[in-house]
């Protein structure tokens, strides 16, 4: 095999400050294209774990959702559209915050870049406040699974002596069944509470994952934010704030898929 | 390329990527690819001897009918942590992360791989997860079996189930990042003119390897992430008790590690791919059937897991979908035994060490191999299945196939990686006795399987004895030649012969520096203008 | 040490010489192939070493050869998967007139019932010249049931029946093995299934202290909880009728129609919301925690054997009763307060 002394580099940017060697440019790369292809193309391939990972779970939901699908209605009665819907407007308008972000590094436009990276991390905290409020009360109503946190579950009418429609779901079986004209007796309604235990693992497990998420995302906002702010970002690099962006959208994208699949199956009208 | 004659003593390169830097913070802190692949070779050597431990452990145990050894519990653990350590932290990324690592990136002509801050990452979630998985150890262990079937894993044992399944998915993160890497690298950083048609199939098997770890991977972590909740919150995903399913467990538990399987097995073949070309002289037969077969392998991987639960409880008609589809799977495999062994024919063999793994690894794999298919017909798994017979079929792929084939690769890279070589009698000794002990081990095993002897079993029946005390008398044997290479390749780093660029005369890019490589690998670009295993006339002689 | 070296286990089930001529096969195949393999590399090694006078000869390859040794090997591999399917469809499917026995395995034991009430802790008495089908359960983790003389293993559940069958040829003592990782003493969870001749297993069955047939013990715990008080043969019933049952379609609420097997009726008992029966309204308790899973197996047994009657189980119901829930005290509180509910609530106005 022979082996030609031949170096290859090539510089198509039309940035009159950009030196073969950009600072950012790592040493084993041999241009910022390839450096900058790669990089996205990285994270493009993490991204993929990232759906396998989800996809394992949402598997493990909806084959639940199909063996218990009463009682994952009635679980998803007593979580509020109202705030899932707010919440999912909320990420929607993070992930354009974090798009203009992406926009405005690549015109170099640093105040804008920082002004729009705050706000998407604003958002993603509101984002996380209001699900920790969603937590709260799940906390309240005795609706975490398991008898190890909190008061232990009790979706029948047991969590507060004072208050037994608290986190009552049996009651909202029957409620719901009697708008609908069909009688559904206690014995049944709290035989499909007890099973809705299991809705809340995968309400639990499923938001939880997405908030950890959320909450490192955060943290590369944050990174972002700063070196944007020191000025490192500009057309002829901003690779960063284009995989932090995709990663944004990603996590606003399994919101997508969790809203619906946790919140709105309560909108079903009652199965007889 | 360099042409080594006798009368010229190759010498160690003056400056080269171990003593570039010194101190501890140059090696914890490295982005040299090549540094991170040393530092996992030593990380997976303990796990290897911490494993083998175990399983001698076990072997002693076993050679009485009684438990008298241990107790059952602290057998029980035994078996859980060899098999959790030798898969976890030993084989899944043996040959990725300390031979890919190193080599891959020359082979492709690139100065790193495309993320080394990444590569350092992925050693220290490694290691992260080594800890919890000694500190899983040293609080008492778990006992679950490596496969941590529930709901025994989830609520009827008092081990440190979730401990474990940190550790493990630690190491999962791991291996993802690697293959990561790995994929992106060959997307990108292939030198000029190194087509996809002109890798060297070490690059195409860790290639498809990649491929598996980014997607099956997460899988492992989820079941996991759900199993230590079910173990401490008792979420009810998998009890019945709280209306879980443990068969669902078992659906997503191998809906990874069949493919995991595949991640330990084929970085082996390419490796194994490598070795026969260069001690035949010969280009491989069948290059891109070869190339393609591990990407074939890598597909048909994700859709046979459920062979692992014929007796499970799943439906009669998707028993039988599985069983077609693991026949499938296995074809793959058989072309590039067929090829490999094609690529000997009227080559010009030479029988050094790595050779010897080599053709141990066509042999054993073979007879691994074929002995799925027997597993993978109906028929016959619902009377061997989880017998020894099943041990018996994976230690031959697993320990006749990966462990030879790292072997292999370790003594044939060992002169590129250190600039030494390492002594051929003892080596060629070790491969002998490597290669009887873990015959006489494992032989005896498929025996006792079709016999009834069940898995996991502390205590056994009478008649059984004969066939485990070979096992055991094997094990012994098997363990002199694991210990040898240890001994002698720590030797060679000071007494061993200079090796040279290319000891071997082999093609390839890594052979092209020199032994050790700098730190930068290659002064210039390389640019390649011909197809790999290039062994015409001309080409450099034999050290 | 003794020095026994088997090489194969006893054939005592009908299906032990089947799976072992496959086996055969198998081992054959796999030899051929091995030692083709092996003789081939052994040869080239030797035909082909490194010799000063002759240089390797660069072949690219041989497409038809490529062609070749994958046919090949995909068509035995499939002769290989059509034989073990069909093997494994017949060790799958008992004949109809299977001898029922049921088993329960727990942490460390069996426990096996035969239908004329004979219980069994880790034995398994079996006639040799019937089918004998055992219908497994688990009380704890999963087990496995495996009787390497006949071939037969199957995973024993928690939460379903499996049941496994095998046709005892040859009387004798075999070992059953559990195995399926199961804890500490997964190892010693080791039984004995005797196969007696006829007469002798008809002689083993009159001395076995039995309290009773299964389905009289089932009946009796059929009365004790109360379900006759529901399920009856008459039109103002509140539960379906049970007659007849066994074996037949029910058609379900939602319109589905599922047949009325172990796992139907040990569901109904358990998680009775899961399946209600079309015409009736969802109201029978769940008997999770209070039924053993011994008295399931009786209540199922006893089930099985009421004959059935002129009525067809599906839809055995004219008129589906309409409760109100301020009208009619619970059915559990009845049972708790010891009360007979009303024997015919009628329809209410």
């Amino acid at each position: 095999m022979s082996t030609n002394q031949t170096i290859t580099t090539q510089t198509t940017t039309t940035d009159t400050t950009t030196t073969e060697h950009h600072p950012a440019l790592a040493h084993h790369f041999d241009s910022m294209e390839q450096q900058q292809g790669a990089s996205t193309f990285g994270m493009w391939v993490f991204l993929l774990t990232e759906i396998m990972m989800f996809g394992g779970l949402f598997t493990a939901y909806l084959i639940y959702r199909i063996k218990y699908y009463d009682a994952f209605v009635a679980g998803s009665t007593s979580i509020s559209v109202s705030w899932g819907f707010a919440n999912t407007l909320v990420l929607i308008l993070s992930s354009f915050t974090m798009a203009m972000s992406v926009w405005a590094a690549q015109l170099g436009k640093r105040k804008a870049q920082v002004r729009l990276l705050i706000a998407t991390m604003i958002l993603g905290s509101v984002f996380l406040g209001v699900k920790a409020k969603e937590y709260y009360d799940k906390w309240d109503e005795c609706h975490i699974p398991g008898h190890v946190i909190g008061k232990g579950f009790n979706a029948w009418g047991g969590c507060d002596v004072n208050n037994p429609r608290l986190g009552n779901i049996a009651d909202e079986i029957q409620e719901k069944a009697k708008d609908a004209g069909v009688t559904v007796p206690e014995v049944s309604a709290v035989q499909t509470a007890r099973q809705s235990e299991i809705f809340f693992s995968f309400y639990f497990a499923m938001t939880g994952l997405h908030a950890f998420h959320m909450i490192i995302g955060l943290g590369l906002l944050a990174w972002l934010t700063l070196r944007a702010n020191r000025g490192e970002f500009g057309p002829a690099y901003f690779t960063p704030v284009e995989l932090g962006g995709l990663y944004w959208h990603f996590v606003d994208i399994v919101w997508i898929y969790l809203f619906p699949l946790l919140y709105l199956i309560s909108r079903h009208k009652h199965v007889a | 390329m360099s042409t080594v004659t006798t009368t010229v003593k190759p010498v160690m390169p003056a400056k080269h990527y171990l003593n570039d830097n010194y101190g501890i913070r140059s090696w914890l802190l490295t982005k040299d690819h090549k540094r991170i692949a040393i530092l996992y070779l030593v990380s997976l050597t303990f796990f290897f001897f911490l494993g083998g431990i175990f399983a001698a452990l076990i072997r002693l145990e076993l050679l009485t009918p009684q438990g008298d050894l241990f107790q059952s519990d602290t057998y029980n653990k035994l078996f859980t942590m060899h098999g959790v350590n030798m898969v976890f932290f030993f084989l899944v990324p043996s040959v990725p992360a300390t031979l890919g690592n190193f080599v891959l990136p020359l082979m492709v002509g690139a100065k790193d791989l495309a993320f080394p801050k990444i590569n350092l990452l992925s050693w220290y979630i490694y290691m992260v997860g080594a800890f919890f998985s000694l500190a899983t150890m040293v609080s008492g262990g778990v006992d679950t079996g490596w496969t941590f079937y529930t709901p025994l894993s989830s609520g009827y044992l008092r081990t440190h189930v979730a401990l474990m399944a940190v550790g493990i998915i630690m190491a999962g993160f791991s291996s993802i990042f690697t293959g990561l890497n790995f994929i992106v690298t060959v997307h990108r950083m292939r030198a000029p003119g190194l087509t996809w048609g002109r890798l060297p199939l070490f690059v195409w098997s860790n290639y498809a390897t990649s491929l598996i770890m980014i997607l099956a991977t997460p899988v492992l972590a989820i079941t996991l992430i759900l199993l230590a909740l079910e173990t401490v919150f008792h979420i009810g995903v998998f009890d019945p008790k709280y209306g879980g399913d443990p068969v669902l467990f078992q659906h997503m538990f191998w809906f990874y590690s069949h493919p995991a399987v595949y991640i330990m097995i084929l970085p082996g073949m390419g490796v194994i791919s490598e070795l026969i070309t260069c001690f035949s002289r010969k280009r491989v037969f069948g290059y891109s059937f070869v190339a393609f077969s591990s990407i074939a392998i890598a597909v048909f991987g994700f859709l046979v897991w459920a062979h692992h639960m014929f007796v499970a409880g799943i439906s009669q008609y998707s028993a039988m979908v599985f069983s077609l589809l693991s026949m499938a799977v296995a074809i793959p495999s058989a072309v590039k035994v067929f090829n490999w062994t094609a690529t000997m024919y009227k080559g010009s063999i030479s029988l050094k060490t790595p050779m010897l793994y080599a053709l141990g690894f066509i042999g054993l794999f073979t007879i691994g191999g074929l002995t799925g298919i027997m597993l993978a017909a109906l028929g016959m798994d619902v009377h061997v299945h989880d017998t020894y017979f099943v041990i018996a079929h994976f230690h031959y792929v697993m320990v006749g196939g990966m462990v030879t084939a790292y072997l292999g690769g370790l003594h044939f890279w060992w002169p590129k990686i250190t600039g030494r070589m390492y002594p051929e009698a003892p080596a060629k000794l070790a491969a002998l006795i490597t290669f009887i002990g873990f015959n006489l081990t494992f032989f005896p095993q498929f025996i006792l399987g079709y016999l009834g002897m069940p898995r996991r079993y502390h205590s056994y029946p009478e008649e059984f004895q004969v066939l485990n005390v070979l096992s055991s008398a094997g094990a012994s044997v098997l363990a002199v030649g694991f210990l040898l290479p240890l001994i002698y390749f720590l030797w060679s780093l000071k007494y061993g012969e200079v090796a040279g660029d290319n000891p071997w005369g082999a093609t390839g890019l890594e052979w092209q520096i020199a032994s050790p490589p700098p730190t930068h690998n290659f002064h210039e670009v390389p640019v390649v203008t011909e197809e790999p295993y290039a062994y015409g006339e001309g080409v450099a002689g034999v050290h | 040490m003794q020095f026994k070296l088997p090489l194969f286990p006893e054939q005592a089930s009908s299906v032990a010489i089947q799976v072992d001529a496959f086996y055969l096969f198998l081992v054959l195949i796999t030899t051929f192939f091995s030692l083709l393999i092996a003789l081939l590399i052994l040869f080239f090694i030797i035909r082909y070493r490194q010799r000063p006078d002759r240089e390797a000869e660069q072949i690219h390859g041989s497409t038809l050869l490529e062609i070749v040794w994958t046919v090949i090997p995909l068509g035995i591999s499939m002769v290989i998967f059509i034989w073990g399917a069909v093997l494994y469809y017949h060790i799958e499917n008992p004949p109809a007139n299977a001898l029922e026995i049921y088993g329960v395995g727990k942490q460390w034991m069996w426990k096996f019932q035969h239908p004329g009430g004979q219980r069994e802790i880790n034995t398994l008495h079996v006639p040799t010249g019937r089918p004998v089908k055992v219908t497994l359960i688990s009380q704890d983790v999963i087990h496995d049931f495996f009787v390497p003389a006949f071939r037969v293993k199957n995973d024993v559940l928690p939460n379903r029946y499996v049941y496994s069958w095998f046709t005892p040829t040859v009387p004798g003592s075999y070992h059953l093995f559990c195995s399926q990782y199961c804890g500490t003493k997964h190892s010693a969870m080791i039984g004995e299934v005797v196969v007696l001749k006829p007469d002798d297993y008809a002689a083993w069955l009159a001395n076995g202290k039995a309290e009773g047939s299964l389905a009289s013990m089932g009946e009796k715990l059929f009365q004790e909880f109360g379900c006759v008080t529901c399920h009856r043969p008459d039109s103002g019933a509140r539960g379906p009728n049970l007659q007849g049952l066994y074996g037949r379609p029910v058609r379900l609420s939602d319109n589905r129609v599922v047949v009325a097997d172990d796992n139907y009726i040990r569901e109904s008992i358990l998680n009775p919301n899961a399946k209600i029966v079309s015409g009736f309204q969802p109201i029978m308790p769940t008997f999770q925690g209070v039924v053993s899973e011994e008295g399931l197996i009786q209540i199922t047994e006893y089930i099985k054997h009421l004959s059935s009657q002129e009525s067809d189980p599906l839809n055995n119901r004219t008129t589906p009763t309409e409760l109100r829930d301020n009208e009619v005290p619970t059915i559990q509180q009845e049972l708790q307060q010891g009360n007979q509910p009303a024997p015919t609530p009628g329809k209410k106005p």
